[in-house]
């Protein structure tokens, strides 16, 4: 990886090893960073307006990110993470809501509503294909229809 | 005394809405002119008063008059003077009579421009925003009044504006807002007008046309500005948080924007009519129903008002009476018969119907994310919170459908359009985009591995370019590549071209932001250095410093690249004298590949901070994007068209040029 | 189109107004406790008075007793503390999770205030507070004698919000415990 980067930049990064700088939240192994980002971006501040653990600096905040982090050393899993603080702080601060008989609807329904719109505007069409076939003759009078109304409606101006 | 004035200038408007609302409607059934004339210059008269009053309010906040309790909860002496202007607007009653006099501004602008309406259409739409300016007046007077005194007491100094509205953010995004929200009410009245006098003809869609673009452009705009205020302020580097208020802001928007599409079908093909009516009156019950949710205080929200469930209330009824009233009105008046006019294949019509889809599709799924957990919490479900995974869930796939679909919007025709014909049209911006899909990644790369290839930019890198090659063939093919006749194409066309590439801008944005982000939270002592996204950063030092109303911490770091410096940041964290708010602000330095984002944390003892690095590449391309998404809608709204009195003979012009009118 | 499919708006409208209005009178902000119904957690803490006494969850068994989660830096302790002492002198067992504090400060607080509690737990890093699913002091809990948690209350317990929602369950869970 060095070997393609331009020299002051290799030194600039071997000083910062050098003068330290260290992260605010330590890992034993960097990996469990990546789960932890992704955690604390899902999971809610209990005691906040509508903000993830991420972004609040409440007190609670502060110390259920440190929970989560406690959970991750002790490898946890996710799943394992989420019961851990639902079973203590209920269903509210899951961001992303279980799929279970009490939310069926909330993620079930955008699906539902995609196909019947998508369904309603095939059907539209498909009629419409047809009578474009079957009559040319209303086309031509509607278009003339059309025209006049335009019309009336310019002189109304 | 400026105060009381303020108070019957507000009773005045009021009642003259009432005349405004009552007098021309029943001139319009029993056909008296002069009744009907009536509105017009209610609506001007109207809009005097108010605007007296709004001085009047605003006269209170530069005077510093505590005794107004509306004014003492607000402002302070120390608050700078554009801060006292914009804290006018800056909590529930204040804002209220924003809305009210951008409302009676609106209705103003249609009394002033209707000479070309029939008088009938004319009067019955300005009845029906002088019954909406009723409504708020009746609301602002009963349940908010921004002119209370604090009695017999007045305190001698105001409690001031919270930190985080102490900023330009406040001046310019809570009015293009409401001019959008608002501006919706005009297509709105024009709606039930037509519900009223049964009149749907392509006449009918025309006028409502430039009024619908108008209000879609400031809320284009207003939206863009709020998620760009929420950047820079918040101090986490977020721009979007499916948070209830921006979702209030953002429903309306997808049904207007499904409106403008539909409604041109209306107008040039006399399809979708009912369909254009129900849009027009979804996109304004959803204006309403968000400021229900935003000032009733049933969600919580990072940008709630002060909640009441009072207010709740009135306004609910209002909901009702508004929307329920004019929903009734369609099912009982609304157009029956079927669309003669017949399209098919993959015609305009059909593409226009499936855009519909999913803007609505969109819509209601964030309506239902927003409003499952009071269902739940109703139904006795417990509480649940519903976010951004949920609505990026649905949302990324729907709008990704909507660019694939976005990419033929130049190439269609109406009545009928041949499938292979468009397929054709696509082989050859659909090679050129996975080509550059696949390659640009690399460049992005600081190593090249499998796992720093990112799919997320590979994916929306396709789309981008798709959308934009596809339009730039469309617009090659239309000019037939020679320059001079550029200025032929008619600024509809233009429009939608320059609102599409925003579109694709904007998800640039969103995808490689989101791709490639980097960020670091750090301890960090005076000297220290970090390396992020290619940047070298030094924290330099911690000064105090003092402003006109905080003091503050005031952090310096050094930017370099490759040992070249690039820019010196000053991220603060203040701490306001008046309430004892700790304001977090971030430094950004912005380019258009990429921002630098640096954040003061919590000091940690011996010399240490916490500060939060972030590199967001692109990240500018949302907003830039929904500007020139706006510009496309501005665009649109001024062309020559709306504005020739001269009859165009050909209704149904689909000739290469005009194609899109 | 039919005329039926043109009321479905309207109908959709309807419910959705029914769902608002219902919602008016909830407060988000409120949560719900897994907890109630629950075994108080198991823990194991030091007490607020003797750094060398170990207090853990079987000392809370035998009796129905309220949990009060306090800390002196907390502004609505201030207010609600009289409450306690009221009712310490009425019979009811009052014990104290001090939340988050600083031992010293505690101690002098409930010597200038008065100590309501039969014993204070000391939970200096909010480790039970965070198993309890605390998110703010003050916080009250009621506990029967078997240990279990029956009801709890985020914020400051006045005499309304005892009459409403404690007294009649306190005086069920005493006459279960006869």
């Amino acid at each position: 990886m060095m070997l393609r980067l331009p020299i002051g930049l290799a030194l600039v990064l071997a000083a910062t090893v050098l003068l330290g700088s260290e992260n605010l939240v330590q890992f034993s192994d960097e990996s469990l960073r990546i789960r932890y980002q992704a955690l604390i971006t899902e999971l809610r501040c209990p005691k906040c307006q509508n903000q993830n653990l991420a972004d609040s600096n409440s007190p609670i905040s502060q110390d259920l990110r440190e929970e989560v982090q406690r959970m991750l050393e002790q490898q946890m899993t996710d799943v394992e993470i989420k019961y851990h603080l639902t079973s203590r702080y209920s269903e509210f601060i899951l961001y992303r809501p279980d799929v279970n008989k009490t939310t069926y609807l909330l993620w079930g329904s955008p699906v539902v509503i995609l196909l019947i719109g998508l369904i309603v505007a095939l059907r539209l069409n498909r009629r419409n294909t047809v009578q474009v076939v079957s009559s040319g003759k209303t086309q031509i009078d509607n278009e003339s229809r059309l025209a006049e109304l335009l019309e009336s409606g310019e002189d109304e101006k | 005394m400026t105060v009381e004035l303020g108070h019957a200038a507000l009773i005045m408007a009021l009642c003259l809405a009432i005349i405004q609302a009552v007098v021309p409607m029943i001139g319009s059934f029993s056909g008296h002119t002069s009744w009907m004339r009536l509105g017009h210059s209610m609506a001007v008269g109207q809009f005097v008063f108010v605007a007296l009053s709004f001085a009047c309010l605003a006269t209170a906040f530069v005077q510093d008059d505590f005794s107004v309790a509306y004014v003492a909860n607000n402002s302070n002496t120390l608050l700078p003077l554009h801060f006292k202007l914009s804290a006018v607007w800056g909590a529930h009653e204040g804002s209220l009579l924003l809305w009210s006099l951008i409302l009676s501004g609106w209705s103003t602008a249609v009394a002033l421009c209707s000479g070309k309406l029939p008088l009938v259409l004319s009067a019955r739409v300005l009845s029906v925003l002088g019954a909406i300016s009723v409504g708020f007046a009746l609301f602002l007077l009963f349940t908010s009044n921004p002119f209370d005194r604090v009695l017999p007491i007045p305190p001698l100094e105001g409690s001031d504006l919270n930190p985080l509205l102490q900023d330009f953010g406040l001046i310019v995004h809570p009015p293009m807002l409401y001019m959008g929200y608002v501006g919706f009410s005009v297509p709105f009245a024009f709606a039930i007008a037509a519900l009223i006098g049964g009149q749907f003809d392509s006449a009918w869609a025309r006028w409502s046309r430039p009024w619908i673009n108008v209000a879609w452009v400031f809320l284009t705009i207003g939206i863009s500005l709020g998620s760009w205020w929420a950047y820079y302020e918040l101090g986490w580097g977020g721009w979007w948080f499916w948070d209830p208020v921006e979702n209030a802001s953002f429903m309306p928007w997808l049904a207007g924007t499904a409106l403008m599409h539909s409604i041109s079908a209306s107008e040039k093909r006399g399809v979708f009519r009912s369909w254009t009516l129900l849009l027009a009156i979804l996109t304004f019950s959803l204006s309403l129903l968000g400021t229900f949710l935003v000032r009733s205080g049933v969600l919580t929200s990072v940008h709630a008002f002060a909640s009441d469930p009072e207010r709740g209330i009135f306004i609910l009824a209002f909901l009702g009476i508004v929307v329920g009233g004019s929903l009734l009105l369609f099912a009982l008046r609304g157009p029956t018969m079927r669309s003669v006019t017949t399209y098919s294949g993959w015609s305009r019509e059909t593409m226009l119907l499936i855009n519909n889809v999913l803007l609505v599709s969109s819509m209601a799924m964030i309506l239902i994310g927003t409003l499952y957990p009071l269902l739940a919490d109703v139904l006795g479900m417990g509480k649940i919170s519903v976010g951004p995974p949920y609505f990026n869930f649905f949302f990324v796939p729907l709008m990704s459908g909507l660019m694939v679909c976005l990419g033929f919007a130049g190439f269609t025709r109406w009545k009928n359009t041949e499938g292979r014909a468009l397929l054709k049209k696509g082989v050859l911006p659909s090679i050129i985009s996975l080509v550059l899909a696949l390659v640009l990644p690399i460049f992005m790369m600081d190593k090249l591995t499998w796992s720093n290839y990112s799919l997320t930019a590979v994916i929306t890198l396709l789309l981008v370019l798709w959308v934009v090659t596809m339009s730039l063939e469309d617009l090659w093919l239309k000019s037939r590549g020679k320059l001079s006749s550029l200025s032929s194409l008619s600024g509809s066309y233009w429009g939608m071209l320059i609102a599409h590439i925003g579109l694709a801008v904007c998800a640039l944005g969103v995808g490689l932001s989101t791709a490639y982000d980097a960020q670091k939270d750090l301890r960090m002592v005076p000297g220290d250095t970090t390396e992020l996204g290619g940047y070298q950063f030094q924290f330099v030092d911690v000064k105090r410093i003092e402003g006109p109303n905080f003091i503050a911490y005031r952090g310096n770091v050094e930017v370099r690249s490759g040992g070249e410096f690039v820019v010196s940041l000053s991220p603060e964290k203040r701490n306001y004298k008046s309430g004892g708010q700790v304001m977090t602000e971030a430094d950004i330095d912005g380019q258009l590949h990429r921002d630098l984002y640096v954040s003061l944390g919590e000091p940690l003892g011996d010399q240490a901070w916490a500060i939060r690095f972030q590199v967001k590449p692109f990240v500018r391309c949302i907003w830039l994007g929904s500007l020139l998404i706006g510009l496309g809608g501005l665009l649109a709204a001024f062309d020559k068209r709306y504005r020739r009195r001269r009859l165009q003979k050909s209704v149904n012009s689909s000739s290469e040029g005009l194609a899109f009118e | 189109m039919n005329r039926i499919a043109l009321f479905l708006p309207l109908a959709l409208f309807v419910v959705l107004t029914v769902v608002l209005l219902l919602g008016l009178d909830k407060d988000p902000t409120e949560l719900p406790s897994a907890l109630v119904g629950e075994p108080f957690p198991v823990f194991s803490l030091p007490a607020l008075h003797d750094a060398n006494q170990i207090l853990d969850e079987q000392d809370l068994l035998g009796d129905v007793v309220l949990v009060n989660i306090w800390a002196t830096w907390c502004f609505a302790c201030r207010i609600e503390h009289a409450m306690l002492n009221q009712l310490e002198e009425q019979g009811v067992k009052v014990i104290g999770l001090n939340y988050k504090d600083n031992r010293e400060a505690a101690i002098d607080w409930l010597k200038k205030r008065g100590d309501p509690y039969t014993f204070s737990i000391f939970d200096e890093r909010g480790r039970l507070g965070i198993d309890l699913g605390v998110y703010g002091a003050p916080e009250t809990y009621l506990l029967d004698a078997g240990g279990t948690i029956r009801h709890r209350r985020v914020g400051v317990v006045d005499d309304r919000v005892w009459n409403n929602e404690f007294r009649d369950l306190y005086a069920q869970l005493m006459d279960e415990k006869r």
